[in-house]
């Protein structure tokens, strides 16, 4: 994520581990699922698939709590794909022990870890962990400050006022390259913005609904924030949710009722109406879906690509309880025929 | 009504800001802290509009919307709006705002609660259920026939038409649903919470509220007031 030609894209999949169904429509058990997302890695990994990215969730519908732990099983039955968090929830976690944890999969992975910090959309870990949802704001601020002081990898001295202070204190493992790469996800904060750029932290955009160019001007506010802070002016990138079949009907047939069950089930927690068949049609067509043939699917990651002037692509993948058989084939068709597709869309427009 | 102040400068107060310089209001925004933190974002994300502090913000304004996290509503500068009309675009959140069962009685609707501390404001409740992003998104001139609609509860009718008038001019169709306490129609758990649908279908959904499961609860609750 260091380089700064715009043909050099990274491409990557983002999964919460999702319970997926079998063939005859029975839901996998968490261990299974878990299992399951160890089985797309390897096969992304094999693809040449540059990154995947596992979020933690502490709710019933998803398998992962603990996104490094299946990351350190991925390290092992793998070789150069990147192995990110998607986000780990600094918020509800010790700063510390994330270090720790990370730099241990690092060392697991041969240098493979990402840590994507986030706030986090859902803040089920609040009460989980014991944490005061009113300190929300305090604890991610304080946390991402000591946080940037660990990533140095040298001893810390540090206080605050939710965590207990650190006086010269050093932690291990170090990393052999000396920097843990780490990257701040955003769903549409601007203040967020503003302090990934504080922090010299690159970007990551969650653009989980709407349309994508809703946020260039998020991106022109990094740029500015970085410059005006005398920070790296990182590459960004984005995720967006979506899935891939042979044909777009297919990949509409298999998409719409996971994905509707996924939205209404979160919905319901918090008082949102059901989706709608329109709704969904609008997100696929016009906004944040990325949901279609590979053809189609290229097409609309190129156009955001371009939009926004990203550097790397994360697909959330397997939203709901879709078919594993449909996950792993989505997959495949992603790298084979999708992320070539869209480098040569890039290549094609760079030309003109 | 030439302009417009907006307290809130997360997702739903940076959008509405964009959407109000579009349309022409002369717009001022506050965040919840130091006007100099969020002076950078409020210049790229909606330049035209001018930073201060909620009270600068209350005071310069006339018309105020609200766009903070409903929980943390007594931080609100009361003296300030003090006279003013008062559009309240908050919700319950509980990702936000934790367990809040203040909140979440269905006795009152959250904005007869933000009214009764705001008590020499007049609050009207609009903006509040459509999606941040729907709302950006979904905006069209008046004359455009995929036009959205959005809700509105207030208790007097002049306040209630200048609102709906903004709404107009923010891009989207008025509905007026009734007074403030009816406003809990247009709270999470509604059908209408999270609908950006025309004005037809709005009307409809509306009308048939108390069919809902959120309906028929608060009909229950209500029924022992």
């Amino acid at each position: 994520m260091t380089k700064k030609t715009t043909t050099y894209i990274q491409f990557g999949l983002d999964s919460f581990g999702d319970l997926p169904v079998d063939d005859d429509g029975k839901l996998f058990t968490h261990a299974a699922a878990i299992r399951q997302v160890v089985e797309e890695a390897i096969l992304a990994d094999k693809l040449g698939i540059d990154v995947i990215a596992l979020g933690e969730h502490h709710r019933p519908d998803f398998s992962i709590s603990s996104p490094e732990t299946v990351l350190a099983g991925i390290a092992t039955r793998t070789k150069n794909i990147k192995l990110a968090s998607g986000v780990t929830v600094l918020s509800s976690d010790d700063p510390v022990r994330v270090f720790e944890r990370f730099a241990t999969l690092d060392a697991l992975s041969n240098g493979r870890a990402q840590v994507i910090l986030g706030r986090g959309s859902f803040t089920e870990s609040f009460p989980l962990f014991g944490y005061e949802m009113t300190d929300y704001e305090l604890l991610f601020e304080e946390k991402i400050e000591l946080f940037s002081e660990l990533l140095k990898e040298k001893p810390v001295t540090w206080s605050g006022t939710k965590r207990a202070s650190l006086e010269d204190a050093d932690v291990y493992p170090k990393t052999e390259s000396g920097h843990l790469q780490t990257f701040v996800g955003v769903g549409g904060s601007p203040q967020s913005v503003v302090r990934a750029a504080h922090y010299g932290f690159p970007l990551m955009l969650a653009i989980i609904g709407g349309s994508p160019e809703r946020f260039v001007p998020y991106i022109d506010l990094y740029r500015r924030a970085a410059e005006e802070f005398d920070t790296p002016i990182h590459p960004i990138g984005m995720h967006s949710p979506g899935f891939i079949a042979d044909t777009d009907e297919e990949a509409r047939r298999i998409a719409w009722p996971a994905h509707k069950k996924n939205f209404d089930r979160i919905g319901k927690t918090r008082g949102w109406t059901p989706m709608t068949r329109d709704h969904f049609i609008s997100e696929v067509e016009n906004g944040s879906l990325y949901i279609g043939s590979p053809e189609t699917v290229a097409k609309k990651m190129a156009k955001s690509i371009k939009a926004l002037g990203v550097e790397r692509f994360d697909l959330v993948y397997g939203g709901g309880p879709m078919p594993a058989s449909a996950r792993l084939h989505m997959i495949k068709l992603y790298g084979e025929k999708v992320i070539p597709r869209v480098r040569e869309l890039l290549a094609e427009d760079e030309k003109k | 009504m030439k302009s417009l102040g907006i307290i809130g400068a997360g997702k739903v107060g940076i959008v509405l800001a964009q959407l109000a310089i579009k349309a022409g209001y002369t717009v001022y925004i506050a965040g919840s802290e130091d006007p100099k933190k969020i002076a950078l974002t409020v210049s790229i994300l909606v330049p035209g509009a001018t930073v201060g502090t909620s009270e600068e913000v209350a005071t310069q304004a006339e018309v105020i919307i609200l766009a903070i996290p409903l929980g943390k509503y007594k931080e609100l500068p009361k003296e300030a709006l003090a006279d003013k009309l008062v559009i309240d675009a908050m919700n319950y959140w509980w990702e936000v705002d934790g367990d809040r069962p203040d909140l979440t009685d269905l006795h009152s609707s959250s904005s007869e609660i933000v009214q009764r501390y705001l008590s020499n404001s007049r609050i009207v409740k609009a903006f509040n259920h459509i999606g941040y992003h729907d709302l950006y998104d979904e905006t069209r001139p008046s004359d455009a026939t995929d036009r959205k609609a959005i809700a509105i509860a207030g208790n007097t009718e002049q306040d209630v038409e200048v609102v709906a008038d903004i709404v107009n001019n923010l891009g989207f169709d008025p509905v007026i649903i009734g007074n403030l306490h009816q406003g809990i129609k247009l709270q999470p758990g509604s059908p209408v919470f999270g609908a950006h649908v025309n004005e037809f279908t709005l009307r409809h959904l509306i009308q048939t509220f108390s069919e809902s499961e959120f309906g028929q609860k608060v009909v229950t609750a209500r029924q022992l007031d």
